[in-house]
């Protein structure tokens, strides 16, 4: 069992969580990832770290409420404990000794960055732009996090609310076009953005980096769920990515793989909100009659 | 006496059509009377040509002779002090191929059913409650064990009970390696793992969820920071195959491992009670033809396939899976599709598994492995139609812990290199044994290169005290 140290409410639909695990804060790497379980009977879901702390024994993860899983998790606050929280997992992500470099992240993805942007800041010879998108002001996160630590922090909402009106990919494309461009681009985010990265730097054969999400199970290189294509062949994000080529990556295919259970995700959302109303509603009748 | 039986007492099964639609064990096991009988069909050989054949040398004479005798807490406990896990290996192992195959009945009649009888007094055991452990003076020395597959779990009760503090270290949630995620209910009741685990806490092993060796923390870790003394690696077989055909990452495509971690280790058919889900469709295919293939085409029948099928580019008698489990894979309604290999997956324009072309195969000249090898028939191509495809293929290495871990040798196929006495690996003090030295083995096999890891360390560490003493 994990405790949640700290809880911090990002949005209204994303949290961060400190989690006391000081084995996984030990050999925390940028570009990893941990596996959590929030109860005995939960399904395995892999979430990017966003920090740690080798010190404090601790690790911060960024969640968005998008499902069943997700949603428990939001049940939980400071003092509540995570079934299960393994990691690190992936392997880290190469970074360079120098050089520009571009950190692209949208969405929950912004949290993500964090721990490169860290890794990078303050090694000679690199500058790095952070370069993150929301759709509002409200659900950009981590902005304080992410600015002190990079040389530039360019910030986009889609609806102009803060920084540039428009997408990262704008940003990216015009920072490429104005100036002399990156020597790496690393996109963190959802799908259709990382792939929409990809096509930015492709023309100008930026080394590009993309981290895969797919579906995973043990993440440990044993069910082989997590296979993407990367130039043609399969490859395990959870032991050679989870960042791979991103120019070379399937995104098709693997956008396609990851909607594979989209009924029974929802399913297991709707059931889990019916128990919620359920347990809700006994509550108020025992608060009634007790009353 | 009564008149010699020349027949083993066959094993009650539950029915075949009652079967298929749950994931109850289907062999039930032996009563009392059944199991004393069998027991005194024992000639109680002088030299025991059983023993030689099991790879953990279990006291077969002996611990049948008990229970012919209707001594079963003896018998049981007899047995114990060399396996320490028989429910287990009375389920899985394939004793026409090891112990039972060198039964001196075996040469007239039909051996004694030695498999039936270690999984009698090993579940006698577990209803009538364990007998009281031995106090073992502890050696204030630590090993670590890493992975909780058979393998780890053998070598940890043996250096348990030699005095050592093991601590095993499992990557995933639960222990037990393959006998938790791989092998199904049906089976190997789950609750037979956690017993024997429960067993091995008792006796004072330590167990760390959560924890992937070479990631979480690594071998030079265990041994420089955290005061191992020696370390034994039991990571099981690693990654599994795919054929590299078109169409292998379709939705509605499995490898057996995910498929079945789906089900026995996460629940998937109790979804949405459990959180993990599972998509299966109709008609299933799986490919392959060992024991893995059996578990997942029988698994396929019991979350709601239709009809599930094998298909395999050899012919029966080139077959890896135990004559058992084929035997219960034809009384479920398993369709067999030999000497046919696939060549592409097809699938909608969503990308959902809608058939699997295949060719038809003959038999040509034996290859290495002594098989004759099956060639394509030209333009016998036809399309099977089936929406779930699971690939049981066997295993790759995972390369995780050999990149993590320096002075660890690897051999061409990715394996560890663990001389197959002693297990010691090129790194003093690291021994591994199991799938992770072998590639994808029996159970009984990581079992018994465990337990003479197990050995190994015991004299590594005497060595070492003695050396510093
Ligand atoms: S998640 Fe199972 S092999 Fe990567």
């Amino acid at each position: 069992m994990y405790r949640i140290l700290k809880m911090r409410q990002l949005t209204p639909v994303t949290r961060l969580y400190v989690v006391d695990a000081p084995l996984v804060a030990r050999s925390a790497q940028p570009g990893q990832f941990i596996i959590l379980r929030v109860g005995a009977t939960g399904e395995r879901i892999p979430i990017t770290i966003t920090d740690f702390d080798r010190e404090a024994g601790t690790v911060t993860i960024v969640v968005q409420e998008v499902g069943k899983t997700t949603k428990w998790l939001a049940q939980l606050g400071e003092g509540d404990y995570i079934h299960d929280f393994a990691g690190p997992l992936g392997s880290p992500v190469e970074l360079p000794a120098q050089g520009r470099v571009a950190l692209v992240g949208g969405g929950f993805g912004t949290g993500a960055i964090l721990t490169i942007a860290k890794a990078l800041h303050g090694r000679p010879g690199i500058t790095v732009d952070a370069i993150v998108g929301a759709r509002n002001q409200d659900l950009l996160i981590l902005a304080d996090e992410v600015s002190a630590n990079v040389d530039r922090f360019l910030a986009c909402t889609d609806d102009g609310s803060y920084g540039y009106k428009g997408f990262v990919t704008g940003v990216l494309q015009e920072k490429i076009k104005a100036e002399e461009g990156y020597d790496l681009v690393i996109a963190v985010g959802p799908m259709p953005m990382m792939r929409a990265v990809a096509e930015v730097t492709r023309p100008y054969a930026i080394y590009t980096l993309a981290s895969m999400d797919p579906i995973m199970l043990d993440g440990t290189g044993m069910c082989g769920a997590c296979r993407v294509r990367v130039g043609g062949e399969n490859r395990f994000a959870c032991v050679d990515g989870p960042c791979f080529d991103a120019h070379k990556v399937d995104f098709e295919e693997v956008t396609r793989r990851t909607k594979m259970y989209k009924a029974e995700e929802k399913a297991a959302l709707e059931h889990f909100e019916h128990q919620h109303e359920h347990e809700h509603e006994c509550q108020c009748k025992k608060t009634a009659a007790v009353r | 006496m009564a008149k010699m039986k020349r027949d083993r007492h066959p094993m009650p099964l539950l029915d075949a059509a009652v079967r298929v639609n749950r994931f109850d064990e289907v062999a039930l096991g032996y009563t009392l009377e059944m199991a004393i009988e069998e027991a005194q069909r024992c000639l109680k050989c002088k030299n025991p040509t059983c023993e030689i054949g099991c790879p953990v040398q279990s006291p077969v004479k002996d611990f049948v002779a008990l229970l012919a005798e209707g001594k079963v807490a003896e018998s049981v406990k007899r047995l114990r002090e060399v396996n320490r896990l028989p429910a287990i290996c009375g389920r899985v192992c394939p004793q026409e191929e090891q112990c039972e195959s060198k039964c001196v009945m075996g040469v007239k009649f039909e051996p004694v059913a030695i498999g039936r009888l270690e999984r009698f007094v090993a579940d006698w055991e577990r209803q009538h409650g364990f007998g009281e452990l031995e106090p073992v003076a502890s050696r204030g020395v630590k090993v670590a064990v890493v992975g909780a597959g058979p393998a780890g779990l053998t070598c940890a009760g043996d250096l348990a009970a030699l005095g050592y503090q093991v601590t095993v270290f499992e990557a995933l949630h639960a222990a037990g390696g393959v006998l938790m995620y791989g092998i199904p209910e049906f089976r190997l009741p789950k609750e037979i793992v956690e017993t024997d685990v429960r067993r091995l806490e008792e006796m004072g092993v330590e167990f760390r969820y959560n924890v992937l060796v070479g990631r979480t923390v690594t071998i030079d870790d265990l041994m420089e920071k955290d005061g191992y003394s020696a370390v034994f690696i039991g990571t099981g077989a690693g990654l599994p195959k795919f054929m590299g055909i078109p169409g292998e990452n379709y939705s509605g495509v499995y490898s057996a491992n995910e498929f079945l971690t789906r089900i026995n280790l996460l629940r998937a058919y109790k979804f949405p009670e459990y959180d993990t889900p599972l998509k299966v469709g109709k008609r299933v295919a799986v490919i392959g033809a060992g024991n893995t293939a059996m578990d997942s085409v029988r698994t396929a029948l019991r979350v709601g396939a239709e009809q599930a099928m094998i298909v395999y580019r050899r012919t029966e008698h080139e077959m890896t899976a135990r004559r058992e489990e084929f035997e219960h894979a034809e009384e479920e309604g398993v369709q067999f599709n030999f000497l046919t290999n696939p060549v592409e997956i097809l699938a909608n324009e969503d990308g959902w598994v809608t058939g699997l072309k295949c060719v038809k195969m003959e038999l040509g000249e034996p290859d290495e492995s002594g098989r004759r090898k099956p060639v394509t028939v030209k333009g016998s191509e036809f399309v099977m139609p089936v929406d779930t495809v699971i690939m049981a293929l066997g295993t790759t290495p995972n390369p995780i812990l050999l990149r993590t871990t320096p002075g660890l040798q690897s051999n061409k196929w990715g394996c560890v290199v663990a001389d197959p006495e002693t297990g010691a690996t090129t790194r003093p003090g690291v021994f591994a044994g199991g799938d992770a030295v072998t590639g994808a083995a029996t159970v009984i096999l990581a079992m018994g290169a465990g337990q003479k890891a197990a050995r190994a360390i015991h004299e590594y560490l005497e060595k070492q005290a003695a050396v510093h003493a």
